[in-house]
């Protein structure tokens, strides 16, 4: 009985009706809106728990698989399906809209009910992406997600938002319609739209080149690599607490997300090929973003610039992979830099997203992101200062957050595959705590120096709730990784042994 | 030779439309109100009693009739329906705007029943005097709509314009008709398409196919034969160019098939060489000139223009997928402009006609379903899932991805990178600006669902494309 109910379908379109439903519900009562979207929000995750309960550990096949028919002239269905690499992040993306719903309740006046139904439609959406399992389906849910988050950035967006969403729709559309056509070259040659089919189809080491850089252009810039990055820093600074949440925590891991269910599985050879191109973008990344972010002076910039720095590692900890292999058989090590990324992606998603709705709370108060328009917060709002400290230590990677688990997997199996490579990665310690440490210092400590500051009212009971769901998640991770390890353990062995094998 | 009236029955929907159009012109001189209800409603049984005939005299086999001149196939089934049932949304949008302008006239129903006749004839058309009939019927009576408003002098400039360079068309198609009668004896499609088989290289016999081409593409309006499509569009009243941009799309591209393929098939690798020219020049001019126009009726022009080159791109792949695949975006297409057209008619005041891509600013809090609609409407032209536009585009590339022509695929998805440009300003000037002038809009409740209907009908088809397939 439990076993057929088409529990993804009903994680993916009860949000996506319930936006609609919301959208309906109409401006004029705005409480109704918020308490419509926020049952809908917390029925949707509820919903997506029994995944995580009932998902079996010990085997890499599909699971909760739905397979329909969709367009059959084309083979393309309507399938969906998880496994250890998906499963995490759907939770995530469940767990981040509920937090982002709740985060955003009175603080958007304008148009309530179809910024909640934005971000229920988003949710569902997002899911959809991480769930499909048909080439054409995976398409079509991943440029939907593009038209709610465009109206998100320039609806309720900053003075320069329509630049903003204008670049980031323009930049991921750029990337994404070369990834068609690769799909659909594909299609042509193997008859079939199923992913799991494109994994074992035979393709020359030119086409494979090719179709990795098709895949390339699409998840690099939603990642987003240097030197494709340029398009994050505007959308976050422009967009709503709730948007640049929803960028950061979860639309930068479907290019990730991208990255292990599609160009490694289907040109391991290319992936192999082009590995010194990756690990130099990167490291480039990690380093060179790490500096950037060092002289920024608008918050929101500042940790933008960050978690390009931080997804950085995930790209290195897929892409190493190569180079144990080469180097020796140590799997072991392999295995090492695959688990590394995803758990930098989950423990990125927690923390990001916590250090941007912390940035929400001073911007509601005082409309500004400049660092120097505040200093002393910590006089003023305690209980603030305590959160924003606490996830700043946890941006930097210190032992005990998730921030750490992650990073320090990826190193680890970076020196497996060369020293200096390691090394490299590694200052990202440094320069991490550099940047995050001392925007906090500036910030929250010092003398109290405008009266704005002076006035400042600490938390309120909304707030706290949401930084320190947020803040139980980091530590949790951070000091018991292993049920998520556990998690996605099979799925990653699976996939390391499927990429070790030349498709040539 | 006796006359036998059972050959009459697979032109019921030609007969139905001729006498519906006969009985509206009658009525009309009896209306005397200003809304001439009786010819309206007329017009619309009109075209109810038209899919009515189309859907009794279907069949899964085809049938040739009136000594060859005509045919009867399930692809001109499924096209005239399309048409027919696009006809009604395009009537009634136009009927909101000519009323704000005071020109609803009983002219624009005949005229408009003739031009649909006339598609109808070129659906059908088995050989090239009937095509050319159909042709023309058509074009004379966009003609003289383009001129519907005898006191705009632009309207009268644009009207000129369309009328020499149709001619001129026509005389093109015209003398390449004779080279191939010349070379081939026939003027009747199958005859020709016999004839030709062993003659590929005969030289008369491509001459004639250059100037048919030509003749074609003029009438699709591809690059380089469009410099009259922006300035009609312009130029006409909106409600006139909703119908010229929406309904002959897809009799192009019947006047494609029959030609190209029914007729000329077997000269394929002489034709797809040019209509490759022909459709990467009109995806690049067309999108790239729709990015600096501030006049949203000619942007809409030139985003014809890159649409067509997509229409294009599903015919030169010469196999069954690829002409599916382009009838399939000629009828999208055209249900795309009518929405369109139809949102900038709703916006409409009296006696001032929307053009100007400002005029949409704010449109989000005036009348949010209509920007939704428009919204739908633009991402789906933009080819952006989950809209019918998206697939549309997904059809036409996998038939040029099949015939090994992944380059041309490359080419069209990088146009439509810029195309999405401009598509995204219309969103953001709705959606994103204030309105500057926030006067209620004045727009009739049939236009208004039918509209919100059109949009909707974006994502419905976009979630459910095989529905529309099946149909198709």
């Amino acid at each position: 009985m439990l076993a057929s109910f088409p529990l993804l379908s009903t994680v993916i379109w009860l949000p996506i009706i319930g936006g609609f439903l919301v959208l309906a519900s109409g401006d004029k009562t705005p409480n109704l809106s918020r308490w419509l979207a926020l049952s809908v929000a917390v029925l949707t995750f509820i919903t997506s728990i029994p995944l995580w309960g009932l998902f079996d550990v010990s085997t890499a096949e599909m699971q909760f698989v739905e397979h329909a028919s969709w367009i059959s002239a084309y083979s393309i269905y309507y399938h969906l399906g998880i496994d250890g690499i998906s499963m995490p992040l759907i939770l995530l993306t469940t767990f981040i809209t509920v937090l982002v719903i709740i985060a955003g309740w009175e603080v958007i006046q304008y148009k309530p009910s179809s910024y909640m139904a934005a971000f229920l439609i988003m949710e569902g959406v997002m899911i959809g992406v991480f769930s499909a399992l048909d080439a054409m389906l995976f398409y079509v849910f991943w440029e939907a997600m593009l038209i709610p988050m465009f109206l998100i950035i320039g609806i309720w967006g900053g003075p320069r938002r329509v630049y903003a969403t204008i670049k980031f729709f323009l930049y991921t559309f750029l990337g994404s319609v070369f990834m068609l056509v690769a799909l659909l070259y594909m299609y042509v040659q193997s008859g079939s739209m199923a992913i799991l089919d494109f994994h074992l189809l035979g393709l020359s080491l030119q086409e494979q080149i090719l179709i990795f850089i098709a895949f390339l252009l699409a998840f690099a810039v939603k990642v987003p690599m240097w030197p494709v990055h340029t398009w994050l820093p505007d959308a976050h600074v422009e967009a709503p607490t709730g948007g640049s949440v929803i960028l950061a925590a979860i639309m930068l891991k479907i290019g990730g997300y991208g990255f292990l269910r599609f160009s490694l599985p289907i040109t391991p050879d290319a992936s192999n090929y082009l590995d010194w191109l990756m690990i130099a973008m990167s490291l480039i990344a990690v380093v060179y973003i790490g500096f950037i972010a060092l002289v920024q002076q608008d918050m929101k910039k500042l940790i933008a610039y960050s978690s390009i720095a931080h997804m950085g590692f995930v790209t290195l900890g897929f892409f190493i992979v190569f180079m144990i292999l080469q180097n020796q058989d140590a799997s072991s090590g392999a295995i090492l830099g695959l688990q590394g990324g995803m758990v930098q992606m989950i423990s990125h998603g927690f923390i990001s997203a916590a250090l941007f709705l912390a940035v929400g709370v001073l911007y509601d108060r005082l409309h500004s992101r400049d660092i120097s328009a505040y200093g002393g917060v910590v006089n003023t709002m305690p209980w603030f200062a305590a959160f924003m400290v606490f996830f700043a230590m946890a941006n930097a990677g210190l032992p005990g957050t998730s921030g750490f688990v992650g990073e320090f997997m990826v190193i680890l199996a970076s020196f497996r595959a060369n020293f200096w490579f390691a090394f490299l990665a590694a200052t990202t310690l440094i320069i991490g705590a550099a940047y995050t440490l001392w925007m906090v210092k500036r910030v929250v400590f010092g003398e109290i120096r405008h009266e704005g500051v002076a006035n400042l009212q600490d938390i309120n009971a909304r707030e706290a709730l949401v930084l320190s769901v947020l803040a139980f998640m980091v530590l949790l991770l951070g000091v018991w990784p292993s049920p998520l390890i556990e998690v996605m353990d099979v799925s990653v062995s699976h996939l390391l042994d499927h990429i070790s094998l030349s498709k040539l | 030779m006796t006359f036998d009236f059972a050959q009459l029955l697979p032109l019921l929907p030609e007969i139905t439309l001729l006498l519906g159009s006969s009985i509206v012109l009658l009525a009309d001189l009896a209306a005397k109100d200003r809304e001439r209800t009786w010819p309206y409603l007329l017009t619309m049984l009109t075209l109810l009693a038209g899919i009515v005939a189309t859907l009794y005299v279907a069949t899964d086999s085809s049938e040739i009739v009136m000594h060859g001149t005509y045919v009867r196939d399930p692809m001109s089934d499924m096209l005239k329906i399309a048409l027919l049932l696009l006809a009604i949304p395009v009537f009634i949008y136009a009927r909101d705007g000519l009323l704000k302008q005071d020109l609803w006239r009983g002219e624009f129903l005949t005229l408009g029943l003739f031009a649909i006749l006339g598609m109808l004839v070129m659906i059908s058309a088995n050989g090239f005097i009937a095509l050319y009939l159909g042709l023309e019927l058509l074009t004379l009576s966009l003609y003289a709509l383009v001129a519907f408003n005898r006191d705009s002098a632009r309207g009268a400039e644009a009207a000129m314009k369309y009328f020499v360079l149709g001619a001129l068309a026509s005389g093109l198609l015209l003398y390449g008709i004779s080279m191939l009668y010349g070379a081939t004896g026939h003027l009747d499609f199958p005859g020709i398409a016999a004839a030709v088989v062993g003659h590929q290289n005969d030289l008369v016999l491509i001459f004639g196919l250059v100037f048919v081409v030509i003749g074609l593409a003029f009438k699709f309006g591809a690059v380089p034969f469009h410099m009259w499509l922006p300035d009609v569009y312009d130029g006409a009243p909106t409600p006139v160019t909703l119908l010229i941009a929406s309904l002959p799309k897809i009799a192009a591209f019947a006047l494609a098939m029959r030609v190209l393929v029914d007729g000329l098939g077997t000269l394929y690798e002489s034709w797809y060489m040019m209509l490759v020219i022909l459709a990467v020049l009109s995806m690049v001019l067309g999108n790239v000139v729709a990015v600096v126009q501030k006049n949203i009726k000619r942007m809409l022009a030139y985003s014809t223009i890159a649409h067509v080159g997509f229409i294009f791109l599903g015919l030169l792949a010469g196999t069954e997928e690829g002409y599916r695949a382009a009838m399939f975006y000629a009828i999208v297409y055209a249900a795309m402009a009518a929405g369109a057209f139809g949102i900038l008619i709703a916006l409409d005041t009296k006696g001032v006609e929307v053009d100007q891509l400002e005029q949409l600013q704010g449109l989000n809090e005036r009348h949010p379903w209509l920007a939704g609609s428009m919204l739908l409407l633009m991402f789906s032209m933009a080819g952006v899932p989950p809209t019918v536009g998206f697939f549309a585009k997904l059809f036409v590339l996998e038939a040029v991805i099949a015939i090994d022509m992944t380059w041309l695929a490359l080419i069209a998805v990088f146009f439509s990178i810029i195309g999405a440009f401009y598509y995204l300003r219309v969103v953001k000037m709705m959606y994103f600006d204030k309105p500057i002038d926030p006067v209620p809009l004045q727009i009739g409740s049939a236009a208004r669902i039918m509209l919100v209907v059109n949009g909707l009908a974006m994502l419905f088809f976009g979630l459910f494309p095989a529905i529309l397939m099946t149909l198709l």
